[in-house]
């Protein structure tokens, strides 16, 4: 056990003791306490810090169950490291803002903190894992963890639907991934990442690959809020302020992403690699940023918005994998810019985006509403909130002198460069991309002068605005700084950070030992990237201006051909269909189960009987029919026809005891006394028994004469007899092996006993007996109990 | 009953001693012949009927005053406990033997272990189907 693996299980530990404290410590507020565990794990990483990128990473592992090839590996190089920081970092800002957001008196501060910390925990479990099945047991307890956060205040409806939705995308994404996990375990008979990096190039050719990279996709996807899996992200907006600019903008939703750069050196050799993650990528990027303009939430609008921004993250990725399957070094150097700018966007968005989910949250917070259209010209009110705002907003725009427009720029770049050096297709994704990002202008002016500017709306808020305590303002002036910092000294974390990230997305580049130059500039000279963000400002202030007059195009959406509406009536579709399959067999009528019974079995017994042409009949070791024998089985076939077809029930019983003697009778031809007499008192009694019965018992039920019915049960009980009556000629000549008589006719020799059965019933096989008579000694207290019981009820009464 | 029907009663009277006396011979000639413990039993509890269907099961009960639960549980219990004294012997669970010896009346006799596992299939049997038929006869 390593340090490392210590700081992976500190969050898990340290839910332990959250309740005590809460419940110790009643003037405090927990959250102080809990802000030592990220504070301290972000300490911690930063140790790591900076890492060599041609270094090789630091492995810790320990056995878990070693048998089945797991174990606990933690791997620690750029690309974890990069999201380490971020996840504790952004962590322990969150943790100090939720201090003063979450009421100490009102809220249940324990829970929150311990799912928290849950999450906390799983994040750095994903991302610090090397071994995939580990990886899928963090990544589920981030959905489980980000379930509980989401239904938090789980009195609304909104929060629970919101929950269940998140919980159904992301799980049915899981085990799609778990899947493509253990296919790819299958193809490769590794677990490790490292390993399947190191023999990426054999597996490709491997038939469960493509099978194993899709499924794995489609877990990244649902995680990371891609087309058309995206729906749950909105409706997840419903949790805590924090949690959302925690989970839903800067971590949980980066999980996907990360997974995509992490298999990217094992499955980016591979040309569909490319194209499903730059289409996804491309599509969630333009549907995302199209979507937030009409949103009149805050939260939903920010929602949107990181689609959209993680669309552009995953369309970066999917371009920089392509580095793999360049033909010459320069051409690989231009696509694993790309993968620079994709890795340099996921920094950027997790710092803005936490920076703007926290402004909304003070705006939420000190006004009472979210809504866009209650909110206005309150710049002279929460300056400082407005200052993050723009900020935030202008950075997410791509504008300077923010860290965001350094990231568009690449992204511009890298669009560009797919464009010019791979298919002609693909002059499709720069004006996708340019038209997105216009869209992203709109919907951050809208952010910013929606909220800030116009009129100021007094009597339309619950509160009377004022600023934030200055304890909600840290978390987000952190931020905020941090975006100008990184906008000034872009180099600084390029070199430390990114260039180690780029290391571990793509190490084939690096193999021979090589370097990537990773340097990012806020200028260019006059380039296309140039001409277009200007061409996103000029176009996005008019549409911006001019917005009244063409949002209407919203209004004439397909309302009925939405994803929520394909999700909400699919769900209701598979319980609606299900009940009616199961309304459709389950009748309650013991007549139709006892019916499916038997079909089954006939398709069963007659299909393997017909079906692998087992059935023969061969009647040349039968012995003879004697006189005897043909009179006593015609007068049974008589007596039991006589049972089905007789009308009423006492002479049924008379014709059951007729065959019950006849079978006796039968026992005494072929030499079975003991079994004639058992037999012949036996039968005695249950016809007494029977008739016992049948005093008690109404007239015969009239649905037993309804026509269908008794064709029906005519075929199926036809189809028994015929089956079975097959069976049992074609194994009488079927001896599989030698028959163990012999041994019992020993019986005088080993048991001092000239009565064969009886030996065979008290000494060769006396446990049988034992237990038949513990059977039937309870069937005797079992009627005893019910006439007694019964008995006593009414006595009650 | 309603009514006291004499010849029944009187017939039932010798009936039953010969009856009983059958299932008892059927018992013990189980183990050389054909019968045994279930038969005996079967046929034990046929004339135990034949008296109660004579006579009232009040007055049976109070010349026979048998719970016929305890004779079935008594039954299970030998033969249990035939099964847990092989083990005693170090021998596997209801191991049976047998040997010869002479008896003061009977001559050259022989006895067997499974005659006392017999003994407790047949209580066993007497008990479960007496327990139903007075059950289902007491139950109004």
């Amino acid at each position: 056990m390593s340090w490392l693996h210590f700081a992976v299980f500190t969050p898990f530990l340290f839910t332990l003791f959250v309740p005590l404290l809460n419940k110790s410590f009643r003037r405090v507020h927990t959250g102080w306490f809990v802000l030592i565990i990220p504070l301290l794990l972000f300490v911690y990483f930063l140790g790591y810090f900076p890492l060599d990128p041609a270094m090789a990473p630091v492995i810790h592992s320990i056995p878990w169950i070693p048998s089945l090839d797991i174990h606990f590996t933690l791997h620690l190089d750029g690309l974890a490291l990069l999201l380490l920081l971020i996840i504790t970092g952004i962590g322990a800002l969150v943790v100090l803002y939720s201090i003063y957001y979450m009421s100490m008196e009102r809220e249940a501060l324990h829970n929150f903190y311990i799912y928290l910390l849950l999450f906390m925990g799983a994040m750095l479990g994903i991302v610090l894992s090397d071994n995939l099945l580990v990886l899928y047991v963090f990544w589920e307890m981030t959905s489980v963890s980000s379930f509980l956060l989401i239904a938090y205040w789980y009195q609304r409806g909104r929060s629970r639907y919101g929950a269940q939705k998140s919980m159904l995308i992301t799980i049915s994404g899981g085990f799609a991934m778990l899947l493509g996990f253990l296919m790819l375990y299958t193809a490769s008979g590794t677990l490790s990442v490292r390993e399947l990096i190191a023999m990426s190039s054999q597996l490709s050719e491997h038939g469960l690959f493509l099978p194993a990279m899709l499924l794995v996709l489609l877990g990244a996807f649902t995680k990371s809020a891609q087309f058309p899996f995206h729906i749950w992200l909105p409706d997840a907006m419903e949790a805590p302020t924090p949690i959302s600019a925690y989970l839903h903008s800067a971590t949980m939703v980066k999980a996907g992403v990360y997974l995509v750069a992490r298999l990217t050196p094992v499955f980016g050799g591979n040309i569909e690699w490319f194209w499903i993650i730059t289409t996804v990528g491309a599509i969630t990027l333009f549907w995302g940023s199209f979507m937030a303009i009409r949103q009149t939430d805050l939260k939903a609008l920010l929602a949107y918005s990181t689609i959209s921004q993680l669309g552009l993250i995953m369309c970066l990725l999917g371009i920089g994998s392509n580095a793999l399957n360049a033909d010459y070094s320069e051409q690989a150097l231009l696509f694993s810019g790309a993968a620079l700018a994709a890795i340099f966007h996921l920094f950027n968005h997790s710092i803005f985006k936490g920076c703007l989910f926290m402004v909304i949250g003070i705006l939420d917070h000190e006004t009472g509403t979210r809504d866009i259209r209650k909110l206005g010209g309150l710049m002279g009110i929460m300056p400082v909130s407005f200052t993050l705002t723009v900020i935030g907003g202008l950075s997410m725009a791509g504008l300077p002198p923010f860290s965001g427009f350094l990231s568009k720029e690449m992204f511009f770049t890298g669009v560009l460069t797919a464009a010019r050096n791979m298919n002609d297709w693909l002059v499709v994704l720069p004006i996708v991309a340019w038209v997105a990002s216009i869209l992203t202008f709109v919907y951050c002016l809208i952010l910013v002068f929606r909220t800030f500017t116009g009129k100021y709306q007094p009597d339309r808020l619950d509160k009377t605005p004022h600023e934030a305590p200055i304890g909600m303002l840290i978390p987000p002036g952190v931020l905020a700084l941090l975006v100008i910092v990184f906008f000034f000294i872009p180099n600084v974390v390029g070199a430390s950070l990114l260039r180690p990230a780029m290391h571990a997305i793509l190490p084939q580049l690096v193999a021979d030992g090589g370097t990537f130059d990773v340097h990012i500039s806020a200028w260019h000279g006059f380039t296309m990237e140039l001409a277009m963000t200007a061409g996103i400002i000029a176009l996005g202030s008019l549409l911006y201006i001019y917005l009244k007059k063409w949002s209407g195009i919203y209004d004439n959406l397909p309302r009925r051909f939405t994803l929520n509406n394909l999700y909400d009536s699919g769900l209701n579709s598979i319980e609606r269909a299900s009940l009616r399959f199961t309304n459709t067999y389950m009748t309650g009528f013991l007549a139709h189960y006892l019916s499916y019974i038997f079909i089954i079995m006939i398709c069963l017994t007659g299909g393997t009987l017909l079906g692998q042409g087992v059935f023969a009949l061969n009647m040349e070791n039968n012995s003879e029919i004697a006189p005897y024998e043909y009179v006593l089985g015609i007068s049974m076939v008589i007596a039991a026809v006589f049972v089905v077809f007789s009308t009423s029930r006492l002479m049924s019983i008379i014709a059951v005891g007729a065959v019950g003697y006849i079978v006796s009778l039968m026992f005494v031809l072929f030499r079975a006394p003991d079994l004639a007499l058992t037999q012949l008192v036996v039968e005695t009694i249950t016809t007494a028994l029977f008739l016992l019965c049948f005093y008690y018992l109404p007239k015969m039920r009239r649905e037993l004469t309804r026509l269908r019915f008794k064709l029906s049960s005519l075929v199926i009980s036809l189809g028994v007899g015929i089956s079975l009556t097959l069976i049992g000629l074609s194994v009488q000549d079927h001896n599989l092996f030698e028959p163990i008589k012999s041994y019992f006719e020993n019986s005088y020799q080993l048991a001092g006993a000239k009565n064969i059965v009886n030996a065979i019933l008290v000494d060769f096989r006396a446990f049988d007996t034992m237990l038949e008579i513990v059977v039937l000694f309870t069937a005797g207290i079992g009627v005893y109990n019910l006439i007694k019981l019964r008995q006593a009820r009414r006595n009650e009464k | 009953m309603k009514f006291t029907d004499v010849i029944l009663q009187t017939s039932a009277k010798i009936l039953v001693f010969i009856i009983l006396t059958f299932s008892i011979y059927v018992l013990f000639a189980g183990h050389n012949n054909p019968g045994g413990g279930f038969i005996g039993g079967l046929i034990t509890a046929s004339a135990l009927v034949l008296l109660y269907i004579a006579f009232d099961v009040k007055t049976v009960h109070e010349i026979l005053p048998i719970d016929f639960k305890i004779v079935g549980a008594v039954g299970l219990m030998i033969a249990l406990l035939t099964g847990i004294g092989s083990l005693v012997v170090d021998e596997p669970f209801l191991s049976q033997t047998f040997w010869y010896e002479d008896l003061p009346l009977f001559g050259k006799t022989e006895l067997t272990t499974a005659l006392v596992f017999d003994l407790g299939v047949y209580l066993a049997v007497v008990g479960t189907t007496m327990t139903i038929i007075l059950s289902i006869g007491e139950d109004e």
